[in-house]
């Protein structure tokens, strides 16, 4: 249907004259596009605005804007139930919204943990009530996070969990991982792991070597990670079902990755902006905003993580935004918790690491913020497509500004960026034909 | 410019590791050091510069002998001392160590000489609160007033420790004494050599100005100085050697190997001796011990610590 042709009852959005980058659908070209009743209409150039007086029908000049598919993270800690003080899925949502994000996948390490269909419900029933942002959840792998029993996962999986993770911690058992991997198999849902044994970890709070020996604090080889990833990686042969490493940190990872993905495995990765930006040494001044978990490692492993991304070999970006109170991170850097809350800034610190230094151009990073995260929980979402669901994000690529976490719509500030001078911001948010959030 | 022209080469209110120090701070810690040595040997045993200041010693680690030991060097100076010990770390019992600081702070103390088992801890207060930090010990990060007492005991021994050679032996992983000593030692350039089974050393880590031997046999021979350190049982992860027995057999200090030592060789522990195991009891006791020189030292050390930093403290307020 053409958009002047809209009879007065329906509403619409025009979204004229900005750069549309669909990687999707291969667009990357001055058009417009034109969301009628929460659908994608048309995508083609100079479609004709709307009747003036119909009032419902909002044209948007977006000349000099970048007009994408809205942002998916595979990874965010929205910490309800249980941690509200950190962050709400109200709070998470509208952060996520103010940043162009249109669907996030939940962790289930929530308290309790997301176990069971009932916790899923939950979580949808909140992001429904926020009317934010899509709000996906994954669901535990094992009961408890323990790494004993299994979950639930069918009824989970029935009630819309978009894969399995212990997310925080790995699965440590292999016998149980590959009961999950299989179990998993029959419900067509990745399972997603946090790769990290934990018996090789230790109780580390950042990188080994010498910043840690110096520091004297216990660290966390890269081994740890790669050890577990070796080992799912041999366990998926054993199973039909895609898997996705989560927040891969290191370039032993890489070389693992790269193998898998020649062996034509069904194995998916994601890499987190602080694995690209910062190094191990920052923990020096024992910042616990650096403290995050896998750590941050070293130049070697950021470079080769970026060249990773460049090789297509990487399939996500993801936060792993994991909001903290101030109060739980003024404390030891051995006490205190893991994480950084990124998301309100994760664009233009995907731009710093990756568009500035010509590792991507905009359509390589809107396919990994978009088409390609889709594709590995299975949604059919990330697109700008004719007759899909309307999430677009309005996006000013020229845009400089100061990161400033006091005024996050998160709940928490444990953001190592602050005062960092990034370039492009997101300007509107649409989330099913909605205007959801507008700068 | 006052400062400057009370010429002091000391301006830093806390001594939160030696890392951090250049070799004349640490030089110049060391000469105030031997001025207070001199206080332990008078009739009356007292000075006056801390006179009307408050010291708490904050120790959430076990102690004696260093809480002991910054307690009279806090004494000797005339400073009133709270003793302030809390076993529980601060994650697993209400309060945090924050928390804890801004307390003792409210009641108007001067000068917090802290042990925690957490690295970083002392320069995380440092960061928070107003009054001087001194590291009493944290996690297996710094001990640096045991890395001066055993600077000042080689020292005062020597004369210098530029071109000694000196092994430190032992769990160096899970070692403050031996990271504090590693500083210290090289920067008034001495050779250090840490020694031990590969699962007590810091890993395979460049950049640490130290060299690294699993073989005590093959340097007992060409070392000045051997620093045997402790084996922490509370600290050792798993089972890091098969055995005390073996482990004795490759690393401890016997009176065999001390055979192929030269007849010099300082032998150096920062206590409590677990005898028989890193140390046989007839070297500790040895013409060769200076083990209880040791810990004389270290309240000449504690003593030139806090006066140092508490001077520094009243000049920056001055300004």
């Amino acid at each position: 249907m053409l958009f002047d042709e809209l009879p007065t009852m329906k509403s619409g959005i025009l979204i004229a004259n900005g750069h549309v980058i669909d990687p999707a659908n291969g667009i990357d070209k001055k058009c417009d596009v034109s969301i009628v009743d929460g659908i994608i209409a048309e995508v083609r150039e100079n479609i004709k605005p709307a009747r003036p007086e119909a009032s419902n029908c909002r044209v948007i000049d977006a000349a000099g804007k970048l007009v994408t598919p809205g942002f998916i993270d595979l990874h965010v800690h929205f910490r309800e139930p249980g941690d509200e003080e950190e962050e709400t899925i109200a709070s998470g949502s509208a952060a996520a919204v103010a940043a162009g994000f249109t669907s996030v996948v939940c962790m289930p390490n929530t308290n309790p943990v997301i176990e069971n269909e009932t916790d899923v419900e939950y979580i949808h029933r909140k992001a429904r009530q926020a009317r934010k942002t899509h709000v996906y959840t994954m669901g535990a792998i094992t009961k408890g996070l323990e790494g004993v029993e299994l979950a639930e996962m069918g009824f989970m999986a029935q009630a819309g969990a978009v894969g399995f993770t212990d997310d925080g911690r790995g699965v440590q058992d292999p016998a149980v991982m590959l009961r999950a991997l299989k179990y998993a198999g029959m419900l067509d849902v990745v399972v997603a792991q946090h790769c990290q044994d934990e018996r090789i970890a230790g109780g580390g709070v950042m990188n080994s070597g010498y910043h840690s020996t110096i520091l004297g604090l216990p660290g966390i080889d890269p081994l740890a990670e790669e050890a577990m990833f070796w080992r799912d990686i041999q366990l998926i042969k054993k199973a039909s079902v895609r898997y996705h490493a989560q927040h891969i940190s290191t370039a032993g990872s890489v070389e693992l990755m790269r193998t898998a993905k020649k062996d034509g495995l069904p194995i998916t990765c994601e890499v987190a902006p602080h694995h690209l930006l910062l190094t191990e040494e920052l923990c020096a001044e024992y910042d616990t905003n650096f403290k995050v978990n896998p750590p941050l490692r070293t130049q070697k492993d950021v470079d080769a993580l970026k060249q990773a991304i460049a090789d297509g070999v990487v399939d996500a970006l993801a936060t792993d935004h994991a909001p903290h109170l101030q109060s739980e991170k003024e404390l030891e850097f051995l006490a205190a918790p893991f994480g950084i809350a990124s998301l309100e800034c994760a664009l233009g610190l995907y731009v710093k690491a990756l568009v500035e230094p010509g590792i991507l151009d905009w359509p390589g990073l809107v396919s990994l913020m978009t088409t390609r995260p889709a594709k590995v929980i299975g949604i059919d979402k990330g697109t700008l497509g004719v007759g899909k669901q309307a999430d677009v994000a309005i996006i000013d690529p020229k845009a400089r500004y100061k990161i400033d976490p006091t005024r996050f719509r998160s709940k928490s500030r444990n953001c190592p960026y602050q005062g960092w001078t990034v370039e492009g911001r997101v300007e509107k948010t649409i989330v099913d034909g909605e205007m959801r959030f507008e700068a | 410019m006052k400062r400057k022209s009370r010429q002091s080469k000391w301006d830093r209110k806390h001594l939160l590791g030696l890392r951090d120090l250049s070799a004349e701070e640490i030089t110049y810690i060391l000469d105030t050091a031997v001025g207070f040595e001199q206080v332990s040997t008078r009739s009356v045993k007292k000075a006056p510069p801390l006179r009307g200041k408050v010291v708490v010693n904050l120790f959430f680690e076990d102690s004696t002998r260093t809480r002991n030991s910054f307690a009279l060097a806090a004494n000797r100076l005339s400073a009133d001392i709270i003793e302030f010990t809390k076993k529980s770390s601060s994650v697993s019992k209400g309060e945090t160590l924050l928390d804890t600081a801004r307390n003792l702070e409210a009641m108007g103390i001067d000068i917090v000489v802290v042990r925690h088992g957490a690295g970083g801890a002392p320069r995380f207060l440092s960061r928070n609160i107003k009054a001087c930090v001194v590291n009493a010990g944290d996690g297996y990060c710094e001990h640096p007033t045991q890395g001066l007492l055993d600077l000042y005991t080689i020292r005062k021994i020597r004369g210098s420790l530029k071109g000694l050679k000196i092994a430190i032996v032992g769990d160096v992983a899970h070692s403050r004494v031996a990271r504090s000593d590693m500083w210290g030692m090289t920067k008034l350039g001495a050779e250090v050599t840490f020694v031990g089974p590969p699962t007590l050393m810091p890993g395979k880590v460049d950049g640490l100005p130290v060299k690294v031997s699993s073989c005590l046999d093959d340097i007992i021979d060409k070392v000045d100085v051997i620093n045997m350190l402790r084996i922490q049982f509370e600290r050792l992860g798993g089972n890091p050697f098969p055995s005390i027995r073996e482990y004795s057999h490759y690393f401890g200090l016997t009176v065999d190997r001390m055979k192929r030592a030269k007849p010099d060789i300082l032998v150096m522990h920062p206590g409590p001796i677990n005898r028989g195991l890193e140390i046989e009891s007839e070297v500790a006791d040895g013409p060769n011990s200076v083990i209880l020189d040791q810990v004389t030292n270290g309240l000449a050390v504690r003593m030139a610590v806090l006066f140092l930093v508490n001077q520094a403290a009243a000049e920056k307020t001055e300004h």
